[in-house]
């Protein structure tokens, strides 16, 4: 055995060890470190790979951003941990039989898709060999577009991100608009009908006072009163408890 | 010639569309002056076409065609024979005479430019059937003068008892037009052709030709007679389709008159004597021809005996003399059925014009027993009635006495099955008529006044406009039977358009009696005739029966009543056709719709199908919702068994 | 050398696990995001095995690309999540049953 192979072999332990942890450990908190070690044994595996730029990559990003920003929503949030892992026995049979299935569905399409002698080792690469370099040729020649692509996306994220988060400000002077309340507004709300004695406009038209003998305020007399200037006055002249 | 003939329907047409369409616009008088003039125009010509018919000149053509349909020509197209010739005089002037008499008896209706809309599009309906030279164009005319007999009959809508009346003529005329139209389809399947003349010369050929039925083979033939007399049947109101027409006395009297006397119910003979090519080749159809128009005639006769409404004695007079002409009809005497149809056309008019009269002095009282001595106040309409009386209960010399005796004449000398039943009920029948018209008579215009005091002081002769047509019918009421007993007789009137086997011919034994002798000479022997015989005694036996019952000793119906009980009763009743058709086929109909409804309808279709879809859509929802569970976990799963499967999928291929 | 298979096998049991994860976690949300990025970590095994066996670099873009939707999708994820928090007091998922049928 190899050295590269000892270490693949205990990465991949650590890996498989970390990531039941994720999934049966009570605590988030402590989730989240398995995940941590999880996805850092991983960067390992990939190393095996020789793919240095996206371990570095998943270290950095994952263990780094994505682990501390989970670690942080489950201390900021207020969780009873004693009940949050309640039940978890009773629905392990199933799942642990879910999962045996699954691991020999797919060994068995790769023992008989990819076995060893159709995919032959690579040789490994030369001492000078910069994956960095390799897989940036790739991103900003072949998939320039997908690249910004991505890198929108992420910038959507982080708008979503805190728009979603991001209280209303609190100060009572804060000018604000809820378009619920207007739309739920009733006409008593904005309306005022009050009920009043029929005025004449000092030197106003005489003759027009005849023409609508049934209502007995003048349409164009000033209403102090009426919050609404613009009702119509045969509105005004119906009796409400004003 | 043909752009008259083609003039004689439009002119109606034309006339009942103006009223019709823009009777509000031009008002009352113009309105009528359109009508009238338009069916005056169309007499007018009727009487030149008649005259040029005379003269020798036929005419059978179609003049548009107006749809081909897999290979047979839907056309419209005249035939113009003697027999149309007369049909079209007889409607035309009946209708003239009615739009002039509407104008008297409609005066205070607010229905007035309606009324005459109707009548003029009737006129034109009756000549499309009357002049048609294919079954089409006659199943036109034939429904169309149903439409406007149940415009008619309903023409005030607001009653509900004309309301019930029309939509009773409607449905009993479908009836009969379902059998007219059964009988259609065969003339076409058998003929390959709708026109009257190519089915005449093919009725040999297909008289060959039989079919198997019930009760074995069937003459083709005898088939399609049958079912073109059950249209009749239901047209002219022979028993048992007779239940429409005393109920469409609903309807206003001018009506009754033009539709239910004169023209529309003559419809059925018309077509049957039209037809006599095809009856004349089948004997069974005679038989049953005869044998219906026998019952008819005399049982109808019967009711009449008992009605007291004026009009329905003078409708089942009708029923009784349209039984008088079917007997005709069945004993092959199809010119003598025309000729009665043609003076029972103007005194039935006549008779209906007067009770009319009547009925507008009475101000629309129409029950006999609050009439009486009407004969002072109301003398042309008396004199008038008298002579459409003296006409329907066979008197020589008046119109009815020829035909009547002739029909009689010809049922004495017929061989045909059933002829000795028929001979006996006209016989009987003449007795009947002349007892019940003058029972009517005596009852409206003789005796004391039994009105009230309000209607009595009110009563008077009715306009000029109602008289006027009493008077121009009457004469013709009169005279009809003098001018044209010789002429029908001897074949002059009718020529070739009528057709009669000589093996089937009644008649000629009639006119075997009067050999050699012509002119007045013939006239004075049938009044001779008709005087020596029994007929004529027995219409004068009725005639002093009804004076002595309601003159001489009015108490006498009562007893006679009290004393005959159930056969009262069973006259009362109609025989109880009505009920009948009331219990058997209005609720039968009923109570299988509603049968249809709760079960077939309801239950069946809304429920078991319509409702059970729906119900099961719904179950298969409930039973979809719950998979949607709503967990994260419960998705999760379903994911893992979609891999699952798929990556079987891989394992295996 | 390390053959493909173990390497498959590798990923292969981490989605096994992760999968099971999101189906037995029936409490915690935060638990379920977590075995998600667990899920995409598997996939991307797989990928960087096939690049390096195949000796194809498209292999390591795409998980460039993963990494960065998952990025995204994780930052998305626990917004929603606070913002679940503070509407229903819970990120348990067996309350959040809203669309259930």
């Amino acid at each position: 055995m190899t050295f590269l192979q000892f270490a693949f072999y205990c990465f991949a332990a650590v890996l498989v060890f970390a990531a039941a942890g994720v999934v049966t450990v009570r605590n988030p908190v402590k989730a989240a470190l398995f995940l941590v070690l999880a996805f850092f044994s991983a960067a390992c595996v990939w190393i095996t790979l020789e793919a240095e730029f996206l371990a570095i990559v998943l270290v950095l990003v994952y263990v780094g951003a994505v682990m501390v920003l989970f670690l942080f929503v489950v201390m900021m949030l207020d969780i009873d941990l004693a009940e949050l892992r309640a039940g978890f026995a009773r629905y392990l049979p199933v799942g642990s039989v879910v999962a045996v299935l699954l691991v020999v569905e797919i060994a068995l399409v790769l023992a008989r898709t990819f076995s060893p002698e159709r995919f032959a080792n690579p040789p490994p690469q030369a001492a000078g060999h910069s994956n960095t370099r390799e897989l940036g040729e790739q991103l900003y020649t072949v998939y320039i577009y997908p690249f910004e692509i991505a890198a929108f996306i992420l910038l959507v994220a982080i708008v979503a991100a805190i728009a979603l988060t991001m209280r209303a400000r609190q100060r009572p002077d804060a000018k604000r608009i809820d378009p619920a309340a207007q739309v739920r507004t009733r006409r008593e709300q904005r309306l005022r009908i009050v009920q009043m004695k029929p005025q004449r406009r000092p030197g106003a038209r005489a003759s027009e006072s005849p023409g609508s003998p049934e209502s007995p305020q003048h349409p164009d007399a000033p209403q102090p009163e009426s919050p609404s200037p613009s009702s119509p006055p045969s509105q005004s002249t119906e009796s409400s408890p004003s | 010639m043909t752009a008259i003939y083609t003039v004689i329907p439009l002119a109606c047409l034309a006339a009942a569309l103006i009223t019709g369409l823009f009777g509000k616009r031009i008002g009352r008088r113009a309105s009528h002056a359109v009508a009238i003039a338009g069916v005056a125009l169309a007499f007018a010509l009727s009487l030149v076409v008649y005259a040029d018919v005379r003269a020798g000149n036929l005419f059978n053509d179609s003049i548009y065609t107006w749809a081909v349909s897999g290979g047979v020509p839907l056309r419209i197209g005249f035939m113009i024979d003697e027999l149309s010739a007369v049909m079209m005089v007889v409607v035309t002037f009946v209708s003239l005479m009615v739009h002039i008499y509407t104008i008297g008896y409609m005066a205070d209706d607010p229905g007035y430019q309606r009324f005459f809309c109707y009548i003029a599009l009737f006129t034109f309906a009756m000549l499309m059937l009357v002049m048609a030279n294919n079954f089409l164009q006659l199943f036109f005319g034939w429904e169309a003068v149903g439409l406007v007999s149940y415009l008619l009959i309903g023409f005030w809508y607001e009653r509900d008892s004309a309301t019930a009346a029309n939509l009773k003529a409607f449905l009993v005329n479908r009836v009969g037009d379902f059998g007219f139209l059964l009988g259609i389809a065969a003339v076409l399947y058998l003929f390959g052709s709708l026109d009257y003349g190519a089915v005449f010369a093919g009725a040999e050929r297909v008289a060959q030709q039989s079919v198997a039925g019930p009760f074995g083979e069937w003459q083709w033939l005898t088939v399609i007679c049958l079912l073109l007399f059950v249209g009749a049947m239901g047209k002219s109101a022979q028993v048992p389709l007779h239940v429409w027409l005393p109920d469409s006395m609903e309807g206003p009297t001018p009506i009754s008159a033009l539709i239910h006397a004169a023209t529309m119910v003559t419809a059925g003979i018309f077509m049957v004597a039209r037809m006599s090519p095809l009856f004349e080749w089948s004997e069974t159809a005679l038989s049953v021809v005869l044998v219906v128009g026998a019952s008819t005639a005399i049982f109808m006769a019967l009711v009449g005996l008992v009605q007291n409404d004026i009009k329905r004695v003078v409708a089942y007079s009708t029923l009784s003399q349209l039984g008088y002409m079917t007997v005709a009809l069945g004993v092959s005497a199809y010119h003598i059925a025309i000729f009665h149809l043609g003076t029972h056309a103007f005194f039935k008019a006549l008779l209906f014009l007067a009770a009319g009269s009547v009925i507008i002095a009475m101000h629309h009282e129409q029950d006999m027993r609050k009439m009486g001595g009407l004969r002072a106040i109301m003398p042309l309409t008396y004199i008038t009635a008298a002579a459409g009386s003296l006409a329907l209960a066979g008197i020589p010399p008046f119109a009815g006495f020829f035909s009547k005796d002739a029909i009689i004449e010809s049922a004495r000398h017929s061989d045909l099955w059933g002829a000795g039943y028929a001979y006996v009920a006209v016989l009987l029948g003449v007795f009947v008529t002349a007892f019940y018209s003058f029972r009517m008579l005596f009852m409206t215009f003789h005796g004391k006044s039994r009105a009230d005091a309000h209607t009595r002081r009110h009563l008077r002769e009715s306009p000029w406009v109602v008289t006027g047509p009493l008077l121009a019918l009457a004469v013709p009421s009169v005279v009809a039977g003098l001018m044209f007993f010789e002429p029908v007789l001897n074949g002059a009137l009718f020529g070739d358009s009528i057709v009669i086997a000589p093996q089937h011919d009644a008649a000629a034994q009639l006119v075997a009696s009067y050999e050699g002798k012509q002119g007045l000479a013939l006239l004075f022997a049938a009044l001779l005739h008709g005087i020596t015989t029994a007929p004529f005694w027995l219409a004068v036996a009725g005639i002093g029966g009804a004076w002595y019952a309601y003159c001489k000793n009015p108490q006498l119906p009562a007893k006679i009543a009290a004393a005959a009980g159930p056969l009262y009763a069973i006259l009362q009743n109609k025989y109880g056709f009505d009920a009948f058709y009331q219990k058997v086929f209005a609720r039968g109909s009923l109570r299988l719709g509603e049968v249809l409804f709760n079960r077939i309808d309801a239950g069946l279709i809304d429920d078991s199908i319509v409702n059970n879809s729906a119900r099961t859509v719904k179950w298969c929802a409930a039973a979809a919702r719950k998979v949607q569970t709503g967990f994260t976990y419960h998705y999760a799963f379903a994911m893992i068994v979609g891999l699952f499967c798929l990556v079987t999928l891989f394992v295996w291929l | 050398m390390i053959p493909l298979s173990h390497y498959l096998a590798l990923g292969a049991v981490l989605f096994a696990l992760s999968v099971v994860g999101i189906f037995l976690n029936r409490k915690n949300v935060v638990i379920l995001l977590m075995s998600i990025e667990l899920l995409l970590l598997a996939v991307n095994i797989n990928f960087v095995a096939f690049s390096h066996f195949l000796q194809d670099v498209a292999g390591q873009v795409f998980v460039f690309f993963i990494l960065t939707v998952a990025a995204a999708e994780s930052a998305i994820g626990l917004a929603i999540l606070i913002v679940l928090f503070r509407a229903r007091r819970t990120i348990n998922v067996e309350e959040l049953d809203s669309l259930k049928g």
